[in-house]
């Protein structure tokens, strides 16, 4: 434990800030993972791996010379083509069955695309130079390192797009309405096959997206994506499906949960927080829901 | 019929076991090749460092046969190494060293990749008593447990930063100083943590923040900013690579200002490469640095090293292959000096062993570990935009002069 933050209350704008900047890009995770989820009914276990092999190929950019920050554009077009390709390879056939298929379906995945990544781009922990500035407040006391802002910006720009997508376009609207009822669409001559194609690699890209934003951040290894999943599949429950708003506020919560509970509780047990969160939140939910259950007998 | 059968299974788990007997004790020794086992790991999250450790075995191998072998009993042998990839999962390296004992029956063992399997390995060899010379694990426990069969011919780990903490409180005009700290959960991190602590009470310094860092580490913001409020005379961070990849990057990203920055894993990380100048003045624990002065007759020095693995495996020998390489090394001056292959007669041939190698003096302690190299300093040094790792420490090898205090981000370019 520690009691700095409240000794030097200033700090609490720091991890506030902190926690605000990272959260939007948690939520552009979860939101991928709703569409899908809504959509689909696949829980995809595999969503942080997907975000990391994103990483990846704007971390090989940087490789090849270019500034890392273009993998913002490059990595969610080839991401959403390996969205689309697992979903021909291996989605389909599952898309339809039982919750518990689909979660062991894409937790092979990841495995697969750990193992994928760990044998192309070797077991190192990889950074890319974004070569941004840092901007400082009060006396250098606070300060916002133009990478997260980037980051940030970046991650609502593409859920502002996205929503306009969805709604005014022809396959968002076939999108939507498949995941209010597939057969009703599909009578009406949706072609739910292709939907849930673009489903997937929207989700896939969106991954892509947040992980170029995370080589710039943070840093790449093939095997943290675990932290990803969880958290976008954290965000997902309490806002729930299809709620744009919600996804992006708890997101945010989350952001700054997480950096109260680095400053206060110690960064080892950061994750683990996030981890307790979760337990707690399906706790309540579950004594929710059973409640209201009770009340409807 | 019963009785035809119980016969046969008789005869035939009879002829089994005679063939068992027969391979595991020519096994080890195969007309004129010694057989060494190793698990390394070839894939999993310690593969790098995995191919590290079997290309510095490899090379070795190939170097000792071709300068004429080992000499026992006025007969010469060569060498030969059985690997397995242990996943970089301990249970896994622990099957592969029963497998290797059992079905194989090799005899003597060379060291895995990592304290972690390592711990693994060690109580399988000591339970059949196979000498095994262990060249990447470096945790003080290993040492403490009174194993009787393993010897490692790197510096244990709580001595890799000790030696910052002396520089520090020398830079201080031989006052005490603070410390902050930010150390890994696993074993080998929190050795390095030990160090420090004896460290600071034998110097009488004080530690003023003291905070662990995850396994899945890359945010340590909340560490930064306590060491911009408190202002330590000195900042160590031990986490592996992906410790020493964030530390660097917050440290530039937050603009903080400290005088002293000690790490381990530079050279793991890829630090000066990857992160170019703002790794600048960042001071490094490293087991070996080709610029020392060690030498033997099968490698020259470090340099020849250096020059003779980039030209067989294309890439610069990190410390992990040139100890790896080392190992080897002792195994055929212990086979020599006992001139004799039972398994016990090596291992005490291992004990005695007092010799230089060109990647440093190996003496093994009571647990095995090497007490005759001390660890060196370096320190990441740029010139325009090309950085390098400086010797500083010990002064015996230091090329360059240890630059103190870091300048504030304010004054850097």
């Amino acid at each position: 434990m520690d009691f700095l933050i409240f000794e030097a209350p200033i700090l609490m704008v720091q991890a506030t800030l902190d926690g605000i900047l990272i959260g939007i890009l948690f939520a552009l995770i979860a939101y991928g993972m709703a569409l899908q989820w809504g959509v689909m009914n696949i829980i995809n276990i595999a969503q942080g791996d997907l975000v990391i092999l994103g990483g990846y190929i704007a971390y090989s950019m940087y490789l090849a010379g270019i500034h890392p920050a273009w993998g913002v554009i490059v990595s969610p077009i080839i991401m959403f083509f390996v969205g689309w390709g697992l979903y021909k390879l291996v989605i389909n056939k599952v898309v339809d069955r039982d919750l518990f298929i689909s979660i062991l379906a894409t937790f092979g995945i990841a495995i697969v695309f750990q193992q994928l990544m760990n044998f192309i781009f070797g077991a190192d922990v990889v950074v890319a130079q974004s070569g941004y500035g840092t901007t400082m407040f009060f006396d250098n006391i606070i300060t916002l390192p133009h990478s997260t802002i980037f980051s940030a910006a970046i991650s609502v720009l593409y859920a502002i797009v996205l929503v306009i997508y969805m709604k005014k376009s022809k396959l968002g609207r076939a999108i939507r309405a498949t995941a209010q009822n597939a057969r009703a669409a599909k009578i009406l001559g949706v072609d739910t096959e292709r939907v849930y194609a673009a489903t997937f690699g929207i989700n896939a890209a969106l991954c892509g997206v947040a992980g170029a934003l995370i080589a710039i951040t943070f840093t790449l290894h093939p095997y943290v994506g675990l932290p990803y999943t969880v958290r976008s599949f954290m965000i997902v429950i309490v806002a729930g499906l299809g709620n744009l708003p919600a996804v992006a506020i708890s997101g945010m919560g989350l952001g700054v949960f997480e950096e109260f509970a680095d400053y206060i509780l110690g960064t080892e047990f950061r994750i683990g927080s996030v981890f307790m969160l979760l337990v707690l939140i399906l706790v309540f939910r579950r004594f929710k829901l059973s409640r209201k259950r009770e009340y409807l007998k | 019929m019963n009785k035809l059968l119980k016969l046969f299974i008789t005869f035939v788990s009879a002829i089994t076991l005679t063939l068992i007997g027969i391979t595991t004790s020519f096994a080890k020794v195969e007309g004129d090749t010694i057989v060494l086992g190793a698990a390394v790991s070839l894939t999993g999250k310690y593969s790098s460092n995995g191919v590290h450790t079997q290309n510095g075995y490899n090379l070795a191998v190939e170097r000792l046969n071709k300068m004429g072998g080992v000499k026992v009993g006025g007969k010469s042998y060569k060498f030969k190494i059985i690997y397995y990839d242990d996943e970089s999962n301990p249970k896994r390296a622990a099957q592969l060293a029963e497998r290797l004992i059992n079905q194989d029956g090799v005899k003597y063992m060379l060291g895995p990749y990592s304290s972690g399997l390592t711990k693994a390995i060690a109580p399988v060899t000591e339970k059949y008593k196979i000498p095994m010379v262990e060249a990447n694990g470096a945790s003080r426990s290993l040492f403490t447990k009174g194993y009787k069969y393993l010897f490692a011919v790197l510096s244990p780990a709580n001595q890799y930063l000790e030696v910052a903490i002396d520089l520090a409180v020398e830079k201080n005009g031989g006052k005490p100083v603070k410390i902050a700290q930010a150390f890994e959960q696993d074993a080998f991190s929190q050795d390095v943590r030990l160090g420090i602590l004896d460290a600071a009470k034998r110097t009488g310094s004080e530690i003023i923040i003291d905070d662990k860092l995850p396994k899945e580490l890359n945010d340590m913001k909340a560490t930064l900013v306590k060491v911009k409020a408190k202002k330590p005379d000195v900042l160590v961070v031990s986490g592996h690579t992906k410790g020493a990849l964030t530390a660097i990057r917050q440290i530039a990203e937050m603009k903080v200002d400290v005088p002293m920055l000690a790490m381990t894993h530079c050279d793991a990380a890829k630090l000066s490469k990857q992160h170019g100048k703002n790794s600048e003045y960042a001071l490094c624990a490293s087991q070996w640095h080709k610029n020392l002065s060690y030498k033997d007759k099968f490698f020259g020095g470090g340099k020849k090293y250096d020059k003779d693995f980039t030209k067989r495996f294309g890439y610069a020998p990190p410390y992990q292959s040139a100890e790896s390489s080392a190992a080897l090394i002792v195994f055929k001056d212990a086979f020599e000096r006992a001139n004799s292959f039972d398994g016990d007669k090596v291992r005490d041939a291992l004990k005695a062993t007092d010799m230089q190698t060109f990647y440093g003096n190996i003496k093994f302690g009571p647990g095995g570990q090497n007490i005759a190299k001390p660890m060196i300093l370096f320190q990441v040094r740029c010139k325009g935009d090309k950085c390098e790792n400086k010797v500083v420490a010990p002064t015996k090898w230091a090329s360059d002069k240890f630059y103190h205090p870091i300048p504030s981000w304010s004054k850097r370019s």
